[in-house]
């Protein structure tokens, strides 16, 4: 890399470019040219840097200072003020962001999200020099066998972040003997309110070809497929530059590293069906037919894609195994809590002053969440309560503010970390319609195939639509809670068995505002 | 076509990239019969089969749309900011109802699960482009720029 003076990162992503952040750019490489900075300064292009509705965001080094909303028109300012004068322009500021080190522990507890909005997405070079197949190269050098690997991420009892929580090491230990394995990464992120799957591709996805390499060493696959949501074109693209990037540099095919392991991932693009994200109605996707989910067991650790053992892993648990065998598992265990070490990465939304991404330790609690990173409720409202997890999770209210959040701490709640969405409601917002938009979510993603999931999704949504309209009938509550009881007990996969968390939450919180509606 | 398909090889396993590609191929952003049909000869499965895949997906559709596809959110991120009045503007505005095409085959408008951009929620989608942060001016300014550039060609 060429040595400069400073560098600017712009943030590219969806919501950047939509905003005009290539207009931007251009705008910002002409203006240096012209005050012939064009030499001292570097224009990066980096994926997200955690500022989500902000326009586009630049962050200017060595100096640190973070602007937001910025326009064609603020560039000449930037320029001659900023980078050729020194002065800062502090109307474009992005407001103050904690920058001490957080967490229970106090430490930084960057590991996920390490390197998204840091690197160029698309350098394949700016990846290694931050890290990016050193683990692999560790276990080349060192001779690690793939037991040894498997009992590395045991150890730091890394737990899957898809939603469920499960050991991942147990998971690859599971992985039946064969011939021929897969290893399948999840990135059909579908559940309302979760992107943070999305900022992971687009930031460092050459992070993700190595965990999911990893994986691969580990159970003993060759082939990996990742499978991605239609709609992240973004993402789609950027993850085939890297696999091209790192198959071009023989870190993907055969003999890694000199070593006589072979692994290759080839990319499959979803078609829009939420229940894709359950682990078995994706391998039948990627098989091309329709996604209906298998009946488990067989777990796909023995049966999965053509019938062979397969290991789905989430996006953000592989991103975490590369610093794992890298760093070690007491390393890992450094961070968050005894149950669940490591950190967690959540998408905070709805009544917030800074609704964004952010990467916490596991067992920060919501209050610390919503004030230190989300900037508090929005507009001095107060805190009424928030749906986390999602659709397929639950409502929690004040009383839970102070409460660890991690898969044990929620659970005790009545409630579920599911995939770290954290939608926050104001005192303003009316927890009915927000559970009418919840199961009209389901009764649109129901897949159809189980009858249970197939006629209590539009049971659900029929009693919830005439009790927001105020029409509601006695017992329509108690009616709602023994549909989503039965789903729970007789659908298929999680999709039917998940209204029940929203619905019997809502109703333990905030059961009066339910009961207003009916006539 | 089959020289669209021939970028596969001829397997299941490529059946959702065919008909997204087939589709994308189609200015009335449809599957036809004979795109189905082509798929099933190709790949060597049943007619019935293709169908079965392709009506599974939200993103496929079997009858002709408008050139252009809006795809509203209505997921509660997005639901909780103000979607369902802008969904009624839309409608207003187009002249059509959730899932219908406008009279000149300009537009389809539909709503769709969290689009995953919640950070600027409320958020739609006009085809491959996602607008955010909307508002009433917003959606409409959205729609009359793709007209404007219809026309100009």
């Amino acid at each position: 890399m060429r040595l400069a003076r400073g560098h600017v990162l712009i943030g590219i992503n969806d919501e950047a470019l939509l905003s005009g952040a290539r207009d931007v750019e251009a705008a910002l490489r002409s203006a240096l040219r012209d005050q012939g900075l064009a030499d001292e300064i570097e224009v990066i292009e980096t994926g997200d840097l955690g500022a989500t509705g902000q326009g586009v965001v630049l962050s200017v080094y060595p100096d640190g200072v973070q602007y937001a909303g910025v326009g064609t028109e603020d560039i000449e300012e930037i320029v001659t003020e900023h980078l050729l004068k020194g002065r800062p322009v502090e109307r474009l500021r992005l407001a103050a962001r904690p920058t001490t080190p957080t967490g229970l522990t106090g430490k930084q507890p960057r590991i996920v999200l390490e390197n998204c909005g840091v690197i160029d997405p698309e350098s394949l070079e700016e990846a290694i020099a931050s890290g990016a197949y050193e683990a692999m190269a560790k276990i080349v050098e060192s001779g690690m066998s793939p037991g040894q690997v498997i009992e590395e991420v045991k150890q730091s009892g890394l737990r899957g972040r898809g939603g469920a929580g499960f050991p991942t090491g147990l998971k690859w230990s599971f992985t039946a003997p064969g011939e021929r394995k897969y290893i399948v990464c999840n990135a059909d992120e579908g559940e309302p309110g979760t992107f943070k799957d999305r900022l992971i591709l687009e930031g460092d996805p050459h992070r993700l070809v190595e965990g999911m390499m990893l994986a691969g060493y580990a159970v003993g696959a060759s082939k990996g497929y990742l499978y991605i949501r239609g709609e992240y074109q973004l993402s789609i693209e950027r993850m085939q530059a890297a696999i091209d990037a790192a198959r071009e540099a023989g870190l993907l095919g055969e003999g890694i590293l000199g070593s006589d392991f072979a692994f290759d991932i080839e990319i499959k693009k979803g078609a829009g069906a939420y229940v894709c994200g359950e682990e078995t109605s994706l391998i039948e996707s990627i098989e091309g037919k329709r996604g209906y989910p298998r009946l488990k067991p067989p777990y796909p650790g023995a049966v999965g894609l053509w019938a062979r053992p397969t290991v789905v892993n989430n996006v953000e648990t592989l991103a975490n195994v590369p610093p794992i065998v890298r760093n070690g598992a007491s390393w890992f265990r450094g961070f968050g809590t005894e149950g669940c070490p490591g950190t967690k990465v959540y998408t905070i939304l709805g009544h917030v002053a800074h609704p964004g991404l952010i990467e916490v330790e596991m067992g920060t609690s919501l209050r610390t969440i919503i004030d230190e990173y989300g900037g508090g409720v929005a507009d001095d409202k107060a805190f009424k309560a928030a749906l986390i997890g999602g659709a397929a999770g639950a409502f929690v209210c004040a009383d839970c503010l102070d409460k660890p959040m991690d898969f044990d701490g929620l659970q005790e709640l009545s409630a579920v970390l599911g995939s770290g969405a954290i939608l926050v409601l104001n005192e303003e917002a009316s927890i009915v319609e927000v559970l009418d938009g919840v199961l009209a979510f389901f009764q649109h993603e129901s897949c159809g195939q189980c009858a249970p999931c197939r006629a209590g999704t539009v049971a659900l949504k029929r009693i919830m639509k005439r009790v927001r309209a105020g029409d509601g009938r006695t017992g329509d509550l108690d009616r709602l809670v023994a549909i989503a009881k039965a789903m729970q007990a007789a659908s298929l996969c999680p999709l039917g068995q998940s209204p029940i968390l929203p619905i019997e939450s809502a109703l333990a919180h905030f059961r009066p505002e339910f009961e207003a509606r009916i006539a | 076509m089959r020289r669209l398909l021939e970028k596969y090889a001829p397997s299941m396993e490529h059946v959702l990239d065919m008909l997204h590609d087939l589709q994308q191929a189609e200015p009335r952003n449809y599957l036809s019969r004979e795109a189905l049909r082509a798929v099933a000869e190709y790949v060597n499965i049943p007619l019935s089969e293709v169908v079965s895949t392709a009506t599974f997906y939200s993103m496929y559709s079997l009858t002709p749309r408008g050139r252009h596809i809006i795809r509203i959110c209505e997921s509660p991120p997005c639901q909780l900011v103000g979607a369902e009045s802008l969904i009624d503007l839309l409608a207003k505005h187009l002249e059509i109802g959730v899932g219908e095409t406008t009279d000149d085959g300009t537009f389809t408008l539909e709503t769709t699960s969290c689009l995953g951009v919640c950070g600027v929620a409320p958020a739609m989608m006009i085809d491959e482009e996602l607008v955010g942060n909307l508002t009433a001016a917003r959606v409409v300014d959205a729609i009359e720029a793709v007209r404007r550039r219809d026309a100009a060609g």
